[in-house]
């Protein structure tokens, strides 16, 4: 298992750095740092063996988080724990940048003593962590208390603490999608998936049991099989055929895999309760038809045709398009109809921005982009895709929260008593468009 | 609230300041200190001085400053074990804290506190705390458990800790359950004692019920489950299907490690099950889906994920045949996820989706990144051999990229080309017009050496091939060996091709090669090439322009028993790096080796395989007949080799050979007439016998007789090694029911400065064995017979023992274990095939001593961190009885040193293939602690294991 871990800033000085195992010494520090950060050439694997010795890396901004070890162990395992250590640190001292590292590094080490042991990762739950490790350091605690968290820690529903009492029951749910597009040129989608996410924000007392249903095929499907009685009126379409689906580890899988029906006692506050993927039957947003011409070696003429693909009474909001230019551009003139377009010469781009725009729209951008000579051939501009960012208000997948029911026995509230939010957001992934 | 300023101190008389305020009355200004302390720690100073200072504080009843301590401990305590010592009764005192949380925090620490004193101590707090109310406090122990594992094996064992680990598996809790199934597969991998390592054996009881638990975990806990059940091969099919079922709910956990594990387990056990049938087909259904998932996940786990569905697509094809789109490369993708993506998109290439695959090649083709946009062309030619519909339009893409005129781009396209034109010979040579304008911008020595051999392979179709060859030729002595060996070969066909106005260059040429060229391979090919075609230019031309084999399909996939062995590492970093673990874990883990495992066979099947030996051995045991390939399962193409062998006449039964036919008196060893001769003084046989070779005596004795004489033999041979010290047991190497009625046992022994191995051949069939041979496969160090086996004709229930001297001068070949031996038996039933260990001591030589100060130099000239060290256990010799003992076996003590009753001996050995081993051995009281220090350490594990047994042969 993990041998040892450490955390550098972007110049390799370190700033953190625990050491499980015996079979890593000191000197596995510096091998990192003139093997990896220091290298001449960017290292172009997140797994680096460097004298029988494998370190595994995660960046984020300016800091290195590195784990090491001697054994094979598992590599999964290992970069999901240090995404979430990442998130852990997020969590207790918000942006992870070497100012909030070394103001709380007491604090990490502290979290890096319960989050491994010998290497093995052990509880990571955030909620649970919080409830004895906090940045004013420990707090004294009664017997009872202790007893408490650590039954916590180690219990079986490790995510939730007894005793959670609300005035008002309330939960939120935000069916986030993120849509990803790959187009050719001549409008042929190459690839094209939606990866959803389900957030729950509940503000639930006791311990309560949900049951989540969705507008999912196998699942419907199931179900109706289960109480024939109904199947033979209902067969209404609309519903989706998600590829594959993931859960918040709250949610019980083998019941899941039986019965088909996502049921779990939620952890207090915010979590992600789910995670899908969808391939089939997309409704994308947004069309872009590119035409780029090059006028001799000097010139270049770029039109660019947005077309919103949805209800007109919908709106779609912070669209933003971004057209590459070659690097030797010299100058931009550029029209739009509507919207704002800049060309940024930093970011060898020209985008326009668009506030709001309805559905069933087309909208038009041309420029005129003039080159310098280029001498050297080689440097051949390899002209990157354009891409696209924006957020409408529906699901692209087609993605319906059907019910989510709420039962606590112990507690003297029901289903009916608690109140339900239900929103969908369909935002851009990698939503790119071949020129 | 800010921690960051202790980073800052960098001033002189830091430590004795720091001193001073550890030693406050203060407490805030203690804890300050300390934070100061860990700090310097961290950023790599030393302040180890102030170890007495900071234990001081250790007593403290502040938990965060106690933890700060702690860390400081595990940190230092190593370096001062004498002062660690103070540290203890703190140690045991916390184990007894009511609070369940400092009861923990001590277990953990004094876990990792490596100092043989304190361990001492740990054994009954641990005892405590592994049946510890609180379940905090049971799953910190049940990881303490493995850490003491680690420092002291036997430790463990003796004191019983084993057991009660094992109990942790039926707690309530399912985090101590994890936490001990995690303690349980590490303390697997490297028990000690055999005992031991049965004790940690999953069974299929207690896998069903920590499948039971899955649910209630972590997800970590869920990963170290997994991993464990992976290890698991359940008996039966039906077990198999139902652990299926029940893994498969975890494909749609969001934690990628526990999908992957689960991928590993489902992947194992689908071996077990009947191909083809419709639960298999369901469950490869199933497994594409999560996997797919994965690659939405982020960067790093996405690179995992790519390098392990490499090899399940190599595998099982069929899972990941429909999903080709989700492999075209995103444009900001990072470049390692890149490279993946492109070599499975490769691998999924079919005839259905090529167009598919060319276009998006080609749009990579154009990117800017060096290596990727290689690797897309090199592509483009893999889809054109293995698409035959496809090649055309390749072709066609590779010319369009060609014409960009992208040097490593045209370099990387002829290398293509070539393969194509390999594979579909006389169909696209129009090409090569084009391809003979880009001659001047080659510089790479593959892209040369294949326009050579395209200009040599088709000359007589490019008019000026002469000229374009001669030009290369020029800076033939700058050329690389491959563009020279291209070159060579390219002008002596064209010289065949068009023998009238090329004399000139095929002289110049072969003079170059044999004259002027240093390098061997190529002044053999020079000579070769020269002497053909001055005796026999027909017999040339057939040599040299000869039809080549078309090349196959794929090239790049991995050799079936090492994928075979990577699935069963799928998640792990082997998986990652496509290298069995073997290849970059030292130790004695690495010597285990996974393997899938192989379904039985069903009825049917059997019976077949039954009929199919029984038409070989037409004897009475076909129900012992198993096809031989099921003696060695996994390395079907080391079976092979040794298939090729010559053995004339395979299992025959009229197989009796030359060889065994041939008396072996007169280059018998000393120690086998020796033998003879007690033999036949002892059995009072008389009558000339001596100049008879001793394996002739049974058959003279004949019937009951011979038994005894065996015996007798076989109590011989062990006297004169008994007096040369060391004498290892026969090992059992080839059972009576494997080898159709032959029991083989034998050893390894070395003796005046000859290797041999000593085999007991037991005949348990019903009728008379005879025709022996024996065949060495290649293997690490080189052994093979020295001469012929000498076995008579054993009647049944008869045995015999037979010495083979063996030479080290056979092909090598590096073998996994290293010291692993693959022997093949014939007689006149069969061939027989068996491995067995060779002890590293037979391979030392007489030469391994050396002088101090050569030792000295040596020892310090090999880095430190190559040395390896291990207990040894204790035994009670004295230091001159181990030297004395060891020096039988060839290991040389170089020095000896004694400091405060502790002694040292330093050892040296040498061996036959020349690599050097020394040795620090160190004697503490009975305990012996070995390390070792090599430049090849993998040798490390056999000679540990051969001290230990040398070690309890006389104890």
């Amino acid at each position: 298992m993990i041998g040892g871990l450490f955390v550098y800033n972007h110049k390799g000085e370190v700033l953190i750095s625990r050491v499980y195992r015996d079979d890593i010494g000191r000197n596995a520090v510096d091998a990192f740092r003139v093997n990896v950060i220091h290298a001449r050439q960017q290292v172009r694997s997140p797994v680096n063996m460097i004298a029988r010795t494998s370190f595994f890396h995660v960046k984020r901004s300016n800091i290195w988080l590195c784990a090491v070890s001697k054994k094979n162990l598992n590599a999964a395992l290992v970069f999901q724990f240090l995404y979430k250590m990442l998130e852990v640190m997020g969590s207790y001292f918000g942006k992870i940048n070497e100012e909030n590292i070394k103001n709380n590094f007491v604090l990490i080490y502290e979290l890096l003593d319960e989050l491994l042991d010998y290497g093995y990762p052990q509880n990571t739950d955030t909620g649970v962590l919080k409830t004895f490790i906090t940045q004013q350091g420990v707090k004294s605690q009664t017997k009872e208390e202790t007893t408490k968290i650590t039954n916590q820690v180690t219990g079986q529903i490790a995510w939730r603490r007894e005793g959670i009492k609300y005035r008002r029951n309330e939960l939120f749910l935000d069916v986030v999608e993120s849509v990803n597009l790959l187009m050719s040129p001549q409008g042929q989608v190459l690839s094209a998936h939606v990866s959803g996410r389900v957030l729950m924000k509940s503000y639930l007392s006791g311990m309560p049991e949900c049951k989540f249903g969705i507008n999912d095929k196998v699942i419907v499907e199931s179900r109706r099989a289960a109480d024939s009685s109904s199947a033979a009126g209902a067969t209404k379409s609309g519903h989706i055929a998600i590829d594959d689906c993931q859960f918040h580890q709250c949610v019980k899988l083998s019941k899941f895999d039986t019965e088909h029906a996502i049921s779990f006692i939620p952890p207090d506050g915010e979590f992600e309760l789910m995670r899908y993927r969808n391939t089939k039957d997309i409704s994308l947003p947004f069309r872009v038809i590119p035409l780029v011409r090059e006028i001799g070696r000097t010139k270049m003429e770029v039109k660019v045709v947005v077309k919103s693909n949805f209800k007109p009474s919908l709106l779609a909001q912070k669209v933003e398009v971004r057209i590459p230019t070659p690097l030797n551009t010299s100058g931009v003139q550029v029209i739009c109809m509507k919207g704002k377009a800049r060309y940024k010469a930093s970011d060898n781009a020209i985008v326009w921005k668009i506030k709001r725009m309805g559905g069933m729209k087309e909208w038009q951008l041309s420029a005129e982009i003039d080159l310098l000579n280029a001498t050297d051939k080689a440097k051949k501009w390899t002209r990157p895709p354009i891409s696209m960012n924006f957020e409408v208000p529906f699901a692209a997948s087609g993605f319906k929260v059907r019910y989510l029911k709420v039962f606590e026995s112990k507690l003297n509230y029901s289903d009916h008593d608690v109140i339900k939010w239900v929103r969908y957001i369909g935002k851009s992934g990698l939503y790119e468009t071949r020129c | 609230m800010t921690d960051s300023k202790y980073f800052t101190t960098t001033r002189k008389g830091e430590i004795f300041e720091l001193k001073a305020e550890l030693n406050s009355d203060r407490k805030d200004k203690r804890k300050e200190a300390v934070k100061k302390v860990i700090a310097s720690m961290t950023v790599g100073k030393d302040v180890s001085t102030l170890f007495p200072d900071v234990v001081n504080c250790m007593q403290a009843d502040n938990l965060e400053l106690k933890k700060l301590v702690y860390l400081y401990l595990m940190n230092y305590a190593k370096t001062q074990p004498d002062k660690a010592i103070m540290a203890v009764n703190t140690f045991v005192r916390d184990c007894e804290d009511p609070n369940p949380l400092i009861r923990a925090l001590a277990v953990r620490t004094i876990g990792c506190i490596r100092v043989d004193e304190i361990t001492a101590y740990l054994c009954d707090p641990l005892r405590k705390c592994l049946k510890d109310e609180d379940p905090y406090v049971r799953k910190t122990a049940a990881v303490c458990v493995a850490k003491l594992h680690d420092i002291d094996p036997l430790l463990v064992e003796e004191q019983g800790f084993l057991d009660m680990l094992k109990d942790l598996l039926a707690d309530s809790n399912p985090m101590v359950v994890a936490n001990a199934v995690a303690a349980m597969t590490e303390i697997g991998e490297s028990a000690q004692t055999e005992a031991a390592a049965r004790m940690l054996t999953w069974s299929g009881h207690l896998v069903n019920k920590l499948l039971t638990a899955l649910n209630e975990c972590t997800e970590w806990g869920q990963v170290f489950i997994l991993d464990a059940v992976a290890n698991y091969t359940p008996s039966e099919e039906n077990e198999a299907q139902s652990m299926i079922e029940r893994v498969c709910p975890r494909l749609a956990h969001a934690n990628a490690a526990v999908v992957l594990s689960a991928v590993k387990v489902i992947m194992k056990l689908l071996e077990l099950l009947t191909p083809g049938s419709d639960f298999v087909q369901s469950t490869v259904k199933k497994l594409s889906a999560p996997l797919v998932t994965l690659l939405s996940s982020e960067h790093e786990i996405q690179y995992v994920a790519l390098r392990n569905i490499n090899l399940i697509v190599q595998k099982r094809p069929e899972i990941l045949k429909h999903e080709l789109k989700v492999f075209f490369v995103k444009y900001n993708d990072p470049i390692y996820v890149k490279l993946e993506k492109l070599d499975i998109l490769i691998r999924l290439t079919s005839a259905a989706n090529i167009a598919n695959v060319l276009a998006e090649l080609k749009e990579y083709a154009t990117e800017v990144d060096v290596d990727f946009v290689r690797k897309a062309v090199r592509a483009i030619g893999r889809c054109a051999i293995k698409v035959e519909s496809a090649a055309e339009r390749c072709v066609s893409t590779l010319l369009d990229l060609i014409q960009t005129k992208v040097n490593y781009v045209v370099q990387e396209a002829i290398v293509v080309i070539k393969d194509i034109f390999r594979k579909y010979p006389n169909k696209y040579e129009s090409v090569i017009g084009t391809l003979c304008e880009n001659l001047d911008t080659l510089d790479e020595p593959e892209a040369r050496a294949s326009m050579i051999w395209i200009i040599g392979e088709y000359a007589e179709r490019i008019d000026n091939a002469d000229e374009l060859l001669e030009s290369f030729l020029d800076g033939f002595a700058d050329e690389q060996t491959s563009v020279q060996l291209q070159l060579l070969t390219a002008v002596v066909k064209l010289f065949l091709k068009r023998p009238t106005d090329t004399q000139e260059l095929v002289q110049r040429v072969l003079s170059l090669a044999t004259q002027e060229a240093d390098n061997p391979d190529l002044r053999d090919r020079g000579y070769i090439y020269w002497r053909l075609l001055s005796t026999d230019p027909a017999a040339a031309k057939q040599v040299v322009l000869a039809e080549k084999p078309l090349i196959s399909e794929e090239t790049d996939l991995l050799e079936p028993s090492l994928l075979g062995e990577l699935v069963c590492h799928i998640g792990s970093l082997a998986s990652v790096y496509h290298r069995p673990p073997s290849a970059f874990v030292d130790g004695r883990v690495a010597a285990q080796r996974k393997g899938l495992p192989s379904r039985a066979p069903t009825l049917a099947e059997a019976t077949g395989a039954a009929d199919a030996g029984a038409e070989v051995v037409p004897t009475d045991n076909a129900q012992n007949a198993k096809p031989a390939v099921s003696v060695i399962p996994t390395q079907d193409s080391l079976i092979g080799d040794l298939l090729d062998i010559d053995m004339s006449g395979g299992g025959g039964g009229s197989g009796i050979t030359q060889q065994s036919a041939a008396p072996a008196v007169p280059s018998q060893s000393n120690a086998m007439d020796l033998l003879g001769d007690g033999l036949d003084s002892l059995l009072g046989l008389g009558g000339p016998a001596p100049q008879q070779p001793p394996q002739q005596q049974p058959a003279v004795g004949g019937g009951s007789g011979v038994d005894a004489l065996a015996d007798i033999f076989g109590g011989l041979s062990a006297t004169p090694s008994a007096q040369a010290g060391f004498t290892p047991q026969l090992e059992s190497w080839l059972p009576a029911q494997r080898g159709k009625g032959m029991q083989i046992d034998g050893r390894f022994l070395r003796r005046g400065a000859q290797l041999q191995m000593e085999l007991q051949v037991r005949n348990n069939a019903m009728q008379q064995l005879s025709g022996f041979a024996i065949q060495f496969n290649k293997n690490s160090f080189g052994l093979a017979p020295a001469q012929p086996l000498s076995l008579n004709p054993l009647a049944p229930m008869q045995t015999a023992t037979t010495l083979l001297p063996l030479h080290t001068k056979g092909q090598v070949q590096k073998m996994e274990p290293l010291l692993n031996l693959q022997v093949a038996v014939k007689n006149n039933i069969d061939v027989f095939y068996f491995s067995c260990l060779v002890p590293i001591h037979v391979l030392f030589t007489e030469e391994g001593g050396m002088d101090k100060r050569v030792f000295l130099s040596t020892w310090k000239d090999i880095p430190a961190d190559s040395e390896s060290q291990t207990s040894l256990g204790s035994y009670s010799h004295s230091p001159d009885s181990v030297s004395n003992l060891l020096q039988s076996c060839n290991v040389f003590t170089i020095a000896r040193r004694s400091v405060d009753g502790i002694e040292m001996l330093y050892q040296s050995m040498k061996l036959c293939n020349g690599i050097l081993v020394l040795a620090e051995l160190k004697i503490s009281g009975g305990a012996f602690t070995l390390s070792l220090k090599s430049r090849h350490a993998e040798v490390y594990s056999g000679v540990q294991e051969s001290y230990l047994k040398i070690l309890k042969s006389s104890n």
